[in-house]
């Protein structure tokens, strides 16, 4: 995360300045990209931004140590790993509006996970508003859905938040006939909306039914600047899915579902520094989270391995979903043409 | 030449030309008839175009419907060509040789209707190329892609190949300036001579052979575009070889409905006798016999071994309006035809027999098409997280756009067969004068 910068304390992610080339400007720009990079080395040294932060508070409370050690600066001005003393290698500056390999690609060396604590999630739907809020997305479509899971004789009901699963062999790119949608290094799968030609195969394919087709025109708030990472603005028949907000992760910052869920149910991390970070700022070591808890990841069986993992509702903290028959909406069987851009 | 052979060809000549004639009322109304479905078919689909896919009635879950089912349908009609021609050529039966060409020129108008219901069916048909630029072997669209594209060329080949002597036969015998015109450029200057039927015989015994394993892929992976993923009651290994029966069993009965019309509309009786129908009756018990065999493998399979999901999958098949489907498919679709079909081939009278064949025929097509639309609808209904629990309740039900254009397509396969049939011998006169030398005219069925 350390090398990774946003556009506005940089400046580097503002194209239009670089663009109109006078001396004063470009003096500027090289002041700012100077700034830019003592900040991001700065970072750096303070540690990773939103893990390093959480974990150091959490470090703090229960007097754990978290992740690796510190990395140091070294004469030489580069970041060195303090126990081997080897060169840590740097990740490319990212902007915002990554290039279209790096988008295929991903944010290397990072490996993106999801936790999600059904014991915390209260049913109140905050991630899916925020969502929704950021993505644009037409009413009733949720990229990420708060399911009522019906329980059984043993077991209550529970509250069951359900993203793209973003899974590591994920069954709808592989039958993507044009690799319109991909698997990153990151660990996350992306649509690219300006290739996928409609054929909703990979909807068919996805045991998950996290897929949504944009049926319809489209609203869009802004036109332009179209990335994969960003998912917007959609195009009519294309597909559309919970991205793990790419765009937020390059910036250091958490998916907004995870950001809005005051529970603290969501946590989000990288599996490769085995951390994962919920809105409170609590930071929990991925392994000893899961094994401590119990965590599993929703239909395992299936062999697609999500990135997704999910604690039991065990004691819940909250009240358990009331499953209401009379609430379950009967699609009307439909010879119009008024059909909305539902999720049905 | 022999006589007999002769009086035949000399026969056949007339009658065929009695076939080309467009000027009758009956044919002007049909044509007619047909291309208003597929004015008011291509209307609906300009209409989607525009609109997208809203107009439809598929949605997230349910997001393919009955133009996938339409593909799946029509490629299945496509086999009706391969098995006459090919594999009862590779046999050796003799009462193939009249029904050859109608049985190929349904597997090229099938594949032309069919195919392109994929497209129809997508967001972005302005992004087709997309397949070419980006397109990767992983998926097994690309599979269906070079496999059916192999089939349509092989399948134009193979019937036009054939076609070749009759052309040149038929080519002063017309009476239309333009079509004389045709046929001379299309015979490729072919005169009937020993050596050039012997090079003609050789290409066709070598392409009736290929074009087998290129039909059987072409059903194999429309099934696998199903089966090769993780949702209940499609990711199944039986199938390929399901699909291709199934495949075979719909283009049978297509090919005997076919018959039955061109005997009746161009008074084919001499050519299409008794003999091709028992011929072709037996045929289709056995295969309407496999066919329920791989359907009962198919359902009790899948109901027996209670998987959670199966379980609710056969829920869905089984109830409502599927199950209204589901049972009028065992009963009037499978074991009915069965029984009309044992019921014609044993029977010693002519009375109604054709009759009850078209009845049969018809039914098990109507049956086929129930069929594959309850392989794809149930299936996406039956999601592995309840739907109930995101507060909705899944349905579908295919718009007027979706029937239009699907009845469009079966309009315009109706006319591409009629005009051809208008433009071309719809009986292979030189294989029925060679069967004539070859194996007598008994066994090839038709009367002089
Ligand atoms: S709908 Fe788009 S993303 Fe999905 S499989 Fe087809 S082309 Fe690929």
């Amino acid at each position: 995360m350390s090398d990774q910068c946003n556009p506005q304390s940089c400046g580097c992610g503002s194209s239009r300045a670089s663009q109109d080339g006078d001396g004063d400007t470009q003096r500027r720009q090289f002041l700012k990209f100077g700034f830019a990079s003592f900040a991001a080395m700065a970072g750096a040294v303070g540690f990773h931004s939103f893990e390093a932060k959480a974990q150091s508070k959490k470090g703090d409370a229960k007097g754990e140590t978290c992740g690796g050690p510190t990395p140091a600066l070294s004469t030489s001005g580069k970041l060195i790993d303090p126990i081997t003393g080897k060169e840590i290698e740097k990740e490319p500056h990212y902007h915002s509006h990554a290039g279209n390999k790096a988008v295929r690609e991903g944010i290397p060396n990072r490996k993106w996970v999801m936790v999600i604590d059904l014991a915390e999630c209260d049913g109140c739907e905050k991630c899916t508003s925020s969502c929704s809020k950021a993505h644009n997305t037409p009413p009733e479509r949720q990229w990420i859905r708060v399911f009522k899971m019906s329980g059984t004789a043993e077991k209550k009901p529970y509250w069951f938040p359900k993203p793209c699963f973003q899974c590591d062999d994920p069954p709808c790119t592989r039958v993507c006939p044009v690799d319109a949608t991909f698997k990153r290094q990151d660990g996350i799968v992306l649509i690219d909306n300006e290739r996928c030609i409609g054929c909703r195969f990979c909807m068919a394919a996805c045991p998950y039914s996290t897929r949504y087709f944009n049926w319809g025109p489209v609203k869009n708030v802004v036109e332009a600047g179209y990335t994969p990472e960003k998912s917007t603005p959609r195009k009519m028949g294309t597909v559309e899915k919970c991205d793990f907000c790419p765009d937020m992760l390059r910036e250091g910052k958490l998916p907004h579902c995870a950001t809005a869920c005051t529970m603290g149910a969501i946590m989000f991390g990288d599996a490769n520094e085995d951390a994962v970070t919920d809105a409170k700022g609590r930071t929990y070591r991925l392994s000893k989270l899961l094994a401590e808890k119990g965590g599993y990841r929703y239909l395992e069986e299936l062999g697609t391995k999500p990135s997704v993992y999910y604690l039991p509702a065990k004691n819940p903290t909250y009240d358990p979903p009331k499953i209401d028959e009379s609430e379950i909406k009967e699609v009307a069987m439909n010879f119009g043409f008024a059909k909305e851009n539902s999720n049905v | 030449m022999s006589d007999l052979a002769k009086k035949v060809e000399h026969q056949s000549i007339i009658d065929m030309n009695e076939s080309f004639r467009m000027d009758g009322k009956g044919f002007k109304l049909w044509v007619g008839f047909l291309l208003v479905i597929i004015l008011v078919a291509m209307a609906a689909y300009i209409y989607q175009l525009t609109s997208g896919l809203r107009v439809t009635g598929m949605g997230n879950y349910v997001s393919w419907g009955m133009y996938m089912t339409n593909f799946v349908f029509f490629i299945g009609i496509s086999h009706a060509g391969t098995l006459i021609s090919a594999i009862l050529r590779v046999t050796g039966a003799p009462w193939r040789r009249p029904i050859t060409r109608m049985a190929e020129a349904i597997t090229l108008f099938a594949l032309m209707i069919g195919a392109p219901m994929v497209m129809i069916d997508m967001g972005r048909p302005d992004r087709v190329w997309h397949v070419f630029a980006y397109g990767r072997l992983n998926s097994p669209i690309l599979w269906d892609i070079l496999s059916i594209t192999t089939y349509v060329s092989g399948s134009l080949m193979y019937l036009y190949v054939a076609l070749i002597p009759d052309l040149a036969i038929f080519v002063d015998k017309v009476k239309a300036p333009w079509q004389r015109k045709l046929f001379q450029k299309l015979s490729l200057g072919y005169k009937n001579t020993p050596e050039q039927e012997k090079i003609l015989n050789k290409a066709l015994g070598a392409m009736c052979i290929v074009i087998i394993p290129v039909a059987i892929s072409v059903h194999t992976v429309v099934s696998w575009i199903f089966s090769m993923t993780l949702r209940p009651g499609w990711h199944s290994t039986i199938f390929g070889p399901y699909f291709v029966v199934g495949a075979i069993f719909s283009g049978t009965a297509a090919i005997i409905t076919a018959m039955i019309v061109f005997r009746w509309a161009y008074g084919l009786k001499k050519y299409l006798t008794m003999v091709h129908f028992k011929a072709l009756g037996k045929l289709m018990i056995a295969l309407n016999a496999l066919y329920i065999y791989f359907t009962v493998s198919e359902y009790l399979t899948i109901w027996y071994g209670r998987h959670e999901v199966d379980h609710r999958l056969m829920e869905v098949i089984t109830s409502g309006i599927y199950g209204k489907m589901w049972f009028f498919m065992w009963a009037f679709c499978l074991f009915l035809p069965l029984a009309l079909t044992v019921w014609f081939v044993m029977k010693k009278t002519e009375k109604y027999s054709l009759t009850i064949m078209m009845v049969a025929t018809i039914l098990i097509n109507i049956g086929m098409y129930i069929k594959r639309y309850l392989i794809i609808v149930p299936t996406m209904m039956t999601t592995y997280i309840p739907a109930e629990a995101a507060g909705v309740k899944i349905s579908y039900m295919p718009t007027v756009i979706e029937w239009s254009i699907t009845f469009g397509g079966l309009a315009m396969f109706m006319l591409l067969y009629t005009m051809f049939s208008k433009i071309f011998p719809i009986i292979s006169v030189f294989e029925i004068i060679e069967g004539i030398h070859q194996e007598g005219i008994e066994k090839v069925g038709v009367e002089a």
